[in-house]
């Protein structure tokens, strides 16, 4: 009973966070972000030989590339505070992790340190990306076999 | 042409929003969202839907971090569809090399260029 007393006085007593400035927030970011990604993307189906679906690799790359000159200026842990998921859900958070992960961890040297935490926390993104493609493709991969659907 | 833009803008700020949402209503930390982000990514490429989203929103579907489960997937299925199941391992990078190969060079870089302050 106490414990459960407890529980529902911090619920109580915590702040909560103010959900619809946040949202409206990360709306903005996170959108601004993917605008400049579709700038980039039309400067390289201007100027160089890719097709609207093949410009999002070279876009990510860009994308990753700005991110760390960002990181690096300590920039990007600004736009994160303000604009939150709308900072980390694009891929220049994912590059902003495994950026700030390998500057932090300079000092430990480029093997142990660099190397061994790069991926800290872009690891388990990579790890449940690829572990959910490999199911969900051999699921459809069988489903195709068996004639249930179509690729 | 101009349309493209503004999908983007609001596609790719109603992605973060589900993203801030899973943060603040559901409590996840943000490598949790980030995962199931990546998970719902490829979950629809599974399923067919996320190809109509680029091709709606254009950057706004392949910048958020979904696009890395689906392009995950993607892979894997065309090389599946060639290869038969063995495909299903051997395609998975083969659409998104670009990110992974990027995040590493450039994470290389970043450590030599820059130095932590505290700030990164």
């Amino acid at each position: 009973m106490e414990q459960e007393k407890y529980a529902h006085l911090e619920k109580e007593l915590s702040p909560k966070p103010p959900i619809l400035k946040n949202v409206i927030k990360a709306f903005l970011v996170g959108g601004l972000i993917c605008l400049i990604g579709q700038f980039i993307a039309l400067f390289y189906i201007t100027f160089f030989d890719f097709t609207e679906r093949t410009a999002s690799n070279p876009t990510v790359a860009t994308m990753i590339f700005l991110s760390m000159l960002l990181t690096g200026f300590g920039l990007y842990k600004k736009i994160a505070q303000f604009g939150g998921a709308g900072a980390a859900v694009p891929i220049t958070g994912f590059g902003n992790a495994v950026v700030s992960s390998a500057i932090e961890h300079k000092s430990e040297g480029y093997v142990l340190g660099v190397g061994g935490n790069m991926f800290k926390l872009a690891g388990s993104v990579i790890l449940f990306g690829v572990f959910s493609a490999f199911v969900v493709a051999l699921i459809k991969t069988i489903l195709v076999k068996f004639g249930v659907v179509s690729w | 042409m101009i349309s493209i833009y503004i999908t983007s803008f609001i596609v790719g700020g109603l992605i973060c929003v589900i993203g801030q949402l899973l943060m603040d209503v559901a409590k996840l930390t943000p490598a949790h969202t980030l995962c199931s982000l990546v998970v719902a990514g490829s979950v629809l490429d599974g399923i067919g839907w996320y190809e109509p989203l680029i091709d709606f929103a254009g950057a706004g579907a392949t910048i958020p971090i979904t696009s890395f489960g689906n392009s995950l997937t993607h892979g894997a299925l065309a090389e599946a569809e060639k290869h038969g199941l063995i495909g299903v391992v051997t395609g998975m990078f083969e659409v998104t090399s670009s990110g992974i190969s990027a995040a590493i060079v450039f994470g290389l870089i970043g450590a030599l260029l820059f130095t932590s302050k505290g700030n990164v």
